[in-house]
């Protein structure tokens, strides 16, 4: 379906059940419904995210139109995604959300991707980050540094050796770390759950999901938390992640453990994949061939929206303390997701074909 | 002790809470809401949900609560109305009551049947809740004894059903539920994202068959069919009465079997990750076993309607374990409802410190349960006398619409023409497979357990081996721990007693045998489906080997049954069971019409789908079926296409969904819903 259809579709929706017209204006959504396509399942994170902002955006937005998210889940997020690549002069009425899992096949070149992320126009980029910890035995071992990890062997809940958990399976491989990837877990929630019952003995959660599920775990001494991937800060660099101001970045950690490099293209790897999966995870796009009236229309909207006096306070509690970013702001976040250097892209799926036995082609 | 009395309070801030007269009138709303969606078989609680979800956000935590709590509460009570009345599985949670439901509707007893599944739905409910209250204080510990090995064993003993559903030649039930095991191996692999029978030219099979497809195609197609065939209406007798207050006296003596299923249901909810699919089949299985007079299970016997009906409902209490204490949810439904309760944004957040910061609330959410199953019992109750006499009209007028409603449903699982695709060739799987007297619910079994058995039989073998580099106790400890001896014992049970069984349980009717022919040549297509899979699965490469060890160990297991069972045909004469054909029998000479030219005229919905788009094809089908099928008058068959197509447009339109597409969409723009 093309937007413009899309448009017409809605148009005779709303005539039918209503029986009421309306007119438009340009840069006007007034009585339009905008569709925000999410291209993963009702019960994910990313359906959290939109969930969150649609209702917001409806009114920041000239016109005040309705939002509603739609869902298109299907083949790890690519089935929307070259869904969204085959619409074309958007009117303002079509957004898409992308997320990590959407990066990821793109950066590795996944036969099914038929998308390219540079005909889109970022308008939104919010990001979060994540929290590696260990059991109590292994706990006691950890000085900041992985020098007296290297000879115990963990085991780890992992999704899939291509999703967002290539970015911990990595850290702990440069770490010099021996883990055993216990693969087909269906969500973090269950790769908690075997670390609590003892058959994990290390885990990571996104931060919403240590705060919420394994800081109790910390606290009652069952876990000790190791590193925090990071955070970005203007320039580019990694720093301290804001909301674990205590914890130590990878970074350090990996400055600490022998045989550990931060350059070269193991890390470029890593940092290349960090950045498209957590400090920029979440984009919202607009499609390809959208006027500039409507791309400012829309970053004009999410800025409002950033700049409401509640927003700190709504959105930390949904969708943890992390900066969002619109205009310039998302370009520059869209464009560290997806621009990974030749020799780092290679190494990873090098890398994924000896280690996991993962081939793309 | 303690424990408990610390928890009286937080039960009694619960109870003040919910039994607000606002509070219930969003309780009530939620379920109303959620009986309009839920009757319709396939649709459920997910597309109620989400139609729920943009009024969530800054909602009165309890209202929203009690509104969304109600819709989630209904659908196990009302997806009966299908599975009686329509032999077609209303959503996962009701599958096993098709066996016994369905016959009893065709005799007449609907509204028996539906009132003593309503009784039993309510009883359930509230045990499950009854039992959570308390359970939910010491549940911690417990769930987490319930690693890969103890989660690969329930998953085994869930199989294990397999055994009393096999029907008469267990053999048979073996190569249906491989069947369906393999069926569910399409796809990418879980551990190397290795293809198994499907490739990247046709995405649509990487992701795998979603259960809606599966369960409506191999029990609904059919049955719609073979009704079609009849030209008759579903209850071949008139109604006995009204008969809800002898389906309650039916719950009565039966209490005892339905509260014994209530508690497996809670117990089979609370286990995380087999999001109790399969938990009506296991109550099934025990309604079976521990019956005396086992002779009318499968041809309307109502022990067989009371049991899965007390488990399902009280699964969704269980299923809230996982849920609330360790954020993983059990089914779908639970997965958006974790969703919207972080949209109801009041700092509430599922995980491990609910149970500590905020017991009031997770009592509130178990006793909003509870509540929304009796309002939606009575109201289900109340709707069963008028809605049973749906059994009473020509089945060719309902047939169509039927069909609609459920290609819709199919259609929303992954919005893709295929899925019809997927459901017509599923379907005619079913047809077969009833015919020539092949057990279904195994099948189905199979597909419902194969990525559980498959994943937890990886992880399983995988931290075993670590353990076991560390040491031999070590390792034997986490293998044998004394969950896993007690369900081996059990499973090894259900399966000795299930066979002894199996013979006397004539899961979906008896089925004459003669001729040799037909059923040999649906075992070769079987046996070339299975060996086609045994080619495929041998064909992936060494280094992503553990996506191989599954279907190459079903397969080769069910090519071995088939061969055997080739063999048994070979040296039978052809009036064995094992040649049983409903083709041959007396049911056969009722029909009106032939198999195939029933068939067609959902062929030409689809090719004409694949054209013109589902709206144009679903105008043209209903007019020439009621026309030409049905016999109506042009005018009449003009009022209920357009009454038809303006109920599935409505329905689409408040679910905020698309119709199919066809070449047609492609090449002009049209005006919503023709895209």
């Amino acid at each position: 379906m093309k937007p413009k259809k899309l448009w017409a579709s809605l148009l005779a929706a709303g005539v039918f059940v209503l029986g009421s017209s309306f007119s438009a204006q340009a840069a006007d959504l007034s009585g339009k419904t905008v569709e925000w396509v999410i291209p993963f399942s009702e019960t994910g994170g990313s359906a959290k995210w939109a969930n969150f902002f649609a209702p917001l955006l409806g009114e920041a937005l000239p016109g005040n139109p309705a939002i509603v998210v739609r869902f298109m889940p299907g083949a790890g997020s690519t089935k929307g995604a070259n869904w969204f690549q085959e619409q074309s002069d958007g009117d303002g009425t079509l957004i898409f959300g992308s997320s990590g899992s959407t990066q990821f096949p793109y950066l590795l070149g996944d036969p099914r991707v038929r998308y390219e992320y540079k005909d889109w126009t970022p308008v939104m980029a919010s990001g979060t980050g994540g929290v590696a910890y260990l059991n109590a035995e292994a706990g006691a071992k950890f000085d900041g540094s992985a020098n007296n990890l290297k000879d115990m062997t963990f085991i780890y809940g992992n999704q899939g050796a291509t999703r967002l958990d290539l970015v911990p399976a990595l850290a702990w491989e440069m770490l010099g770390m021996n883990v055993e990837h216990v693969m087909g877990i269906k969500g973090r929630g269950d790769g908690r759950k075997m670390f609590e019952s003892g058959e994990a003995t290390i885990d990571y959660q996104t931060s919403s999901g240590y705060l919420s599920g394994s800081a109790t775990m910390v606290e009652s001494g069952k876990a000790v938390p190791m590193m925090t991937w990071g955070s970005l800060d203007e320039s580019g660099n990694i720093v301290r992640d804001p909301t674990f101001p205590d914890l130590p970045s990878f970074k350090e950690v990996c400055e600490k453990t022998d045989g550990c490099e931060t350059s070269g293209e193991a890390w470029d790897a890593w940092k290349a994949f960090f950045v498209a999966g957590f400090p920029s995870q979440k984009l919202a796009f607009l499609p390809k061939g959208t006027s500039q009236e409507i791309i400012d229309m829309y970053v004009k909207a999410f800025e409002s929206i950033k700049a409401r006096p509640d927003f700190a306070s709504i959105s930390s509690k949904r969708i943890g303390k992390y900066p969002m970013f619109t205009g310039e702001g998302a370009q520059t976040a869209l464009a560290n997701a997806i621009t990974v250097p030749d020799p780092a892209k290679k190494f990873v799926t090098g890398w994924l074909k000896d280690e996991f036995g993962v081939e793309l082609k | 002790m303690e424990l408990f009395l610390d928890a009286l309070p937080a039960l009694g801030s619960a109870f003040s809470q919910i039994l607000q007269p606002v509070v219930l009138a969003y309780l009530f709303i939620g379920v109303v809401m959620g009986l309009c969606v839920g009757v319709f078989p396939g649709l459920g609680g997910i597309a109620g949900l989400s139609l729920l979800l943009p009024f969530m956000f800054g909602m009165e935590p309890i209202l929203g609560l009690a509104l969304m709590i109600g819709m989630v509460a209904v659908v196990p009570t009302s997806d009966t109305f299908a599975s009686v009345l329509m032999g077609i599985p209303g959503s996962s949670a009701s599958q096993a009551t098709v066996l016994d439901g369905f016959p009893m509707a065709k005799q007449g007893m609907a509204a028996r049947a539906l009132s003593a599944a309503f009784a039993s739905s309510l009883f359930g409910g509230l045990v499950g809740a009854l039992f959570l209250t308390l359970f939910i204080l010491v549940a911690r510990p417990i769930v987490l004894l319930f690693k890969s090995p103890e989660l690969l064993m329930v998953s085994i003993f869930g199989l294990s059903m397999v055994g009393i559903l096999a029907g008469r030649i267990a053999l048979k039930g073996v190569v249906a539920a491989g069947l369906g095991l393999l069926i569910g191996t399409i796809g990418e692999g879980p551990f190397n994202g290795e293809l198994r029978m499907s490739s990247y030219d046709l995405p649509y099979l990487t992701d795998g068959l979603k259960l809606v497809i599966v369960g409506l195609g191999i029990f609904a197609v059919p049955e719609i069919v073979a009704l079609l065939r009849k030209d008759k209406a579903i209850s071949d007798k008139p109604n006995l009465g009204s008969g809800w207050i002898h389906g309650i006296k039916d719950w009565w003596a039966n209490k005892w079997l339905s509260a014994r299923c209530s508690i497996i249901g809670v117990i089979v909810g609370v286990i995380p990750g087999l999001g109790g699919s399969v938990v009506d089949w296991i109550a099934y299985g025990h309604s079976v076993q521990s019956a005396k007079d086992k002779s009318k299970f499968g041809t309307g016997d109502v022990r067989g309607v009371i049991g899965p009906e007390s488990s399902n409902n009280a699964k969704e209490g269980g299923g809230l374990v996982p849920t609330l204490l360790f954020g993983i949810p059990g089914s779908g439904s639970m997965a958006i409802f974790i969703g919207a309760l972080a949209l109801l944004g009041n700092g509430i957040d599922v995980g491990p410190s609910l149970l500590e910061n905020n017991l009031d609330f997770t009592y509130s959410i178990v006793w909003l349960l509870a509540l929304a199953n009796v309002v939606a019992t009575v109201l289900c109750i109340c709707l069963s006398t008028p809605i049973s006499k749906l059994t009473n009209i020509r089945f060719v007028l309902l047939a169509p619409f039927i069909f609609m409603v459920i290609s819709f449903a199919a259609f929303q699982s992954g919005q893709d023409l295929m899925d019809l695709v997927a459901l017509f060739a599923i379907g005619f799987l079913g047809i077969m497979m009833r015919r020539f007297d092949w057990s279904r619910p195994a099948f189905l079994i199979g597909f419902v357990l194969s990525n559980p058995v498959e994943n937890y039989s990886n992880n399983a073998t995988q931290i075993a081996g670590v353990k076991f580099r560390q040491g031999m106790e070590a390792g034997l400890s986490y293998v044998l721990s004394p969950i896993v001896l007690v369900l081996l014992v059990i499973t090894v049970l259900s399966i000795v007693i299930g066979l002894r069984q199996a013979k006397n349980i004539m899961a979906e009717g008896e089925v004459p045998s003669g001729g040799k022919r037909a059923p040999l040549l649906f075992l070769l297509a079987v046996f070339a489906f299975i060996g086609f899979a045994l080619y495929d699965a041998a064909g992936i490469p060494d280094y992503a080997a553990v996506d191989r060890v599954f279907p190459m160990f079903v397969a080769t297991v069910s090519i071995v049954s088939a061969l055997v069972l080739l063999i048994q045909m070979m040296l039978a004469p052809e009036t064995d069971t094992i040649f049983a054909d409903r083709e041959t029998d007396e049911e056969a000479k009722e029909n009106t019409f032939g198999l195939w030219s029933t068939l067609a005229w959902f062929a030409a919905l689809l090719a004409l789908t694949s054209l013109v788009g589902f709206v144009i094809a679903l105008a043209i089908f209903l007019f020439s079926f009621l026309r030409v099928r049905a016999g109506i008058t042009a005018m009449g068959a003009v009022i209920y296409s357009a009454a038809g197509i303006a109920f599935m447009c409505f329905m689409a339109w408040s679910l905020k969904r698309d119709f199919p597409a066809g070449l047609l969409q492609g090449a002009v723009d049209l005006p919503w819903p023709l895209t």
